[in-house]
């Protein structure tokens, strides 16, 4: 048996907490986050060229030249890969792609166009729309589920855990700049999940405390749950981060921005089912009247 | 919770080696028909454009409009009530009654029998909304009459869309409607969808119109610019015959001229009307229609009956293919937009398929290799139910014929990661239960019962994250909501009728042995 003294570093963790969420905040409302074409609408394009001698500027300067807006340039994986997204997409012209690449080839070489991704308007602000009533829905089917299965002290812990990953997690993508798209989303949905998860099997632990122990107080009692199932935590931790870190390395440049959210979330999920949903039992004084007094009614 | 029935046992196994061999049928090739299925690959492996069309039924809706004043005015001349200052602006049709007549006008409008409202009788509703202001009458179409027409103008749509993706004959379109006015097509394994996408980008209206005699624009006649933009023309309004009285069209050799020329045949109220015109019209130039633009305007030499003809053009053998191929599929009600396009080419698609194979193998025996170093003989349970977990996944995908996407790897990497949750759970407690319990059986029996809430609940959460995924998402991260869902069943399969089988045996045969666990 693991004996920690976790509840010790409540405080300190989390004011640091605290710090981290609030640079994140200000972050997402200062700079914001860096939208993919999927959200923003504009064309994505991948492309390989055949000549090593061309590279980012090479490349963007033949883009400028065809007056498509803002163009980013950006390595993809290989030497000879990269990524080019502008703001201009054509929906009314079905010869929009094919006279890019005519004209790519006439300036820089021949190019072979590996994916193209073209949103409208429209399209892109119903996509963000749908994201955000995704993110929404399962943050109150979460909220829900808990209060069903638990007191409302521990429902209100778990989601503010669940919300303090969410929010660093994105604070984290908005300081680097990293593109938020469609998996980003799904990225942050399982996070959701799994944030969840981990603080359900620290709770289901500290209730059964609860009903075992009438003498001992919440916040020594946090700290025997925590460590009780600690094992558990850093045990699934390291197999999912494994799982992760074998996707964000060779599971190729797709799945690049997506696995990194995973981990991050799965870090600070699990980070925050110690530090932010048991300091908040602990603040709202839960005690064995807490589950008795729900149990008799 | 250790004990298991010998039925019990044996309907594990079989329903393991049944999944199993579905999972197996995406690697070999089976005669059985039953058995040899596939798990579909979605376009970002396969390859493949997707395409999101719009339709744009303004065009269709202020023609709707138009006619609909017209047959207003007939209505009403015929009940001898005389209406004036009819107009249309923007989605509004306007007219004025005089005051003896206001109250017998919004009678006949609001009347559910009257021959105007024939839509009532068939849709037990207004297809317009009448708005009186003193003597000014406002028709708006309603909400119901709104849906009808883009349902009608949508239907239609997609069963040209599907004749003029047929023609180009790839292999297994996709083409489905999404809400009322859009269509989703995708072309799997399609490389290069310029040449779809130009042809759905067309709506192919086909008319034939003399040239006018006149120089300047008058009522009865219009302006257009020539194909090639060189030069414009003025028209005559009335069409003498349009692309509906086409029966067939195909690219062909003109033998005299050694140009390529589109041949077409009439059906026979075609041909009567065309053979009528062209003998009343020799000398005339006929124009020829695509769109708004006139293709070519040859001068009609003798009166054409036999119900054929060609249209000539400066046409490529590739352009006269696909315009003879936009004839025969017929015109789109109204112009479709592409708004939304994702294409993959298939060497993209092939290295997603290695890249998310390799770090599955690479993902998959990290854990094992520290599952074994963790939990030793428990560590090969959990293991060999990992095993067959994944084995139960991509068999399910495959009798479902699911589509696995690049995220949809991703998931069943993420399940190989979290999947052993369940029973490092089971363990842990298991552990905890031995300290007090000396007797292996039921140190295990209580490690497996008291774990088994909080397994289900930690697993439900995230199936409720797998299923507002499913139902919000789209495309590919669809297919990642369906690999993490169906994950989560086959987990609690495999922990619950895998691993505790074969923990039950190990355990039971082990029992005198110090320290199992």
């Amino acid at each position: 048996m693991n004996n920690i003294s976790f509840n010790k570093f409540y405080r300190q963790f989390n004011i640091l907490s605290l710090i981290l969420i609030i640079t994140s905040l200000v972050f997402l409302i200062l700079k914001g986050l860096n939208y993919g074409v999927d959200f923003k609408g504009g064309t994505l394009i991948e492309l390989r060229t055949n000549y090593k001698t061309n590279n980012i500027t090479t490349i963007r300067d033949s883009f400028n030249q065809m007056n498509l807006g803002d163009v980013s340039v950006k390595k993809f994986g290989n030497e000879t890969d990269f990524i080019v997204k502008f703001e201009k997409q054509n929906s009314n012209d079905p010869e929009f792609i094919k006279n890019i690449q005519n004209k790519l080839s006439s300036s820089i070489g021949n190019v072979d166009f590996r994916r193209v991704e073209n949103v409208g308007p429209k399209v892109s602000s119903e996509l963000l729309k749908s994201g955000i009533i995704a993110i929404s829905l399962s943050l109150a089917a979460m909220l829900i589920y808990i209060w069903i299965r638990f007191e409302w002290q521990f429902s209100l812990g778990a989601i503010l855990a669940i919300f303090h990953d969410v929010i660093i997690t994105l604070g984290i993508f908005s300081i680097f700049s990293l593109e938020i798209n469609l998996s980003i989303v799904a990225a942050v949905l399982t996070i959701v999940g799994y944030s969840m998860n981990d603080t359900v099997v620290i709770f289901d632990r500290v209730r059964e405390n609860l009903r075992k122990y009438s003498d001992i107080k919440i916040y020594e009692l946090t700290n025997i749950s925590i460590n009780e199932t600690l094992s558990r935590t850093i045990i699934t931790s390291v197999t999912t981060l494994l799982a992760l870190l074998s996707i964000y390395l060779f599971g190729g440049e797709i799945l690049k921005g997506f696995s990194l959210a995973m981990i991050l979330g799965v870090i600070f999920g699990t980070y925050s089912s110690i530090y932010i949903a048991n300091p908040i039992l602990v603040a709202l004084n839960v005690s064995q009247r807490t589950i008795v007094k729900e149990e008799k009614d | 919770m250790l004990y298991f029935s010998k039925l019990r046992i044996i309907s594990v196994i079989i329903f393991t080696i049944i999944f199993s061999y579905f999972a197996l049928s995406n690697f070999t090739k089976l005669d059985d028909k039953f058995f040899s299925k596939n798990i579909n690959l979605g376009l970002d492996l396969q390859g493949g454009s997707y395409l999101l069309l719009e339709i744009d039924n303004q065009p269709v809706i202020t023609q709707r409009l138009q006619a609909k004043i017209i047959e207003l005015k007939r209505y009403f001349k015929e009940k001898e009530i005389s209406l004036k200052n009819f107009s249309l602006s923007g989605d509004t049709i306007t007219f004025e009654a005089q005051e003896q007549d206001l109250e017998q006008v919004s009678k006949l409008l609001n009347d559910k029998e009257s021959d105007i409202n024939q839509y009532y009788q068939s849709y037990k509703s207004h297809e317009f909304d009448v708005i009186e202001n003193n003597n000014l009458f406002n028709l708006n179409y309603s909400r119901y009459g709104l849906v009808l027409l883009k349902n009608a103008s949508l239907d239609q749509a997609i069963e040209i869309v599907r004749r003029r993706v047929d023609e180009v004959g790839t292999n297994e379109p996709n083409i489905l409607k999404r809400g009322n006015d859009r269509i989703l097509v995708e072309l799997p394994g399609l490389d290069d969808p310029n040449r779809i996408k130009s042809l759905l980008g067309k709506t192919a209206n086909l008319t034939f119109q003399f040239i006018s005699q006149n120089s300047e624009e008058s009522f009865g006649t219009e302006k257009l610019s020539f194909e090639d933009g060189s030069r414009e023309a003025i028209v005559s309004k009335r069409i003498i015959l349009s692309g509906d009285n086409l029966v067939d069209a195909k690219p062909t050799m003109n033998s005299q001229t050694n140009e390529t020329v589109v041949s077409f045949s009439l059906d026979r109220v075609g041909a009567k009307k065309f053979g009528k015109a062209t003998s009343t019209g020799v000398g005339k130039q006929l124009a020829i229609i695509l769109d708004g633009k006139i293709i070519s305007a040859p001068s009609v030499r003798e009166p054409i009956i036999g119900g054929s003809g060609q249209i000539s053009g400066n046409f490529t053998f590739q352009s006269a293919t696909d315009l003879a191929l936009l004839l025969r599929s017929g015109a789109l009600p109204a112009p479709l937009n592409i708004i939304e396009e994702r294409t993959v080419g298939p060497d993209l698609g092939q290295d997603s398929i290695d890249a998310g194979i390799l770090s599955l193998i690479i993902g998959f025996l990290l854990v094992i290799i520290f599952m074994i170093y963790k939990y030793r003989a428990f560590g090969l349970i959990a293991n060999l139910a990992l095993v067959t977990n994944l084995f139960l996944l991509i068999g399910i995908l495959t009798l479902f014929e699911a589509t696995l996407t690049l995220p949809g790897i991703a998931g069943i990497i993420l399940t190989v990661g979290m999947a052993v949750d369940a029973n490092v759970l089971i363990f842990e407690r298991i552990k905890e239960e031995t300290k007090s319990e000396k007797n292996p059986i039921i140190a295990f029996d209580a490690g497996y019962t008291k774990s088994r809430t909080t397994i289900l609940d930690a697993n439900i959460t995230t199936l409720i994250a797998a299923f507002i995924l499913f139902f919000m998402g789209s495309g590919p991260v669809k297919g990642f909501s369906v690999t993490l869902g169906v994950g989560i069943l086959t987990t609690l399969f495999s922990v619950y009728f895998i691993a505790r089988l074969l923990t039950s045996l190990y355990v039971v045969k082990n029992k005198e042995k110090e320290q199992l666990l």
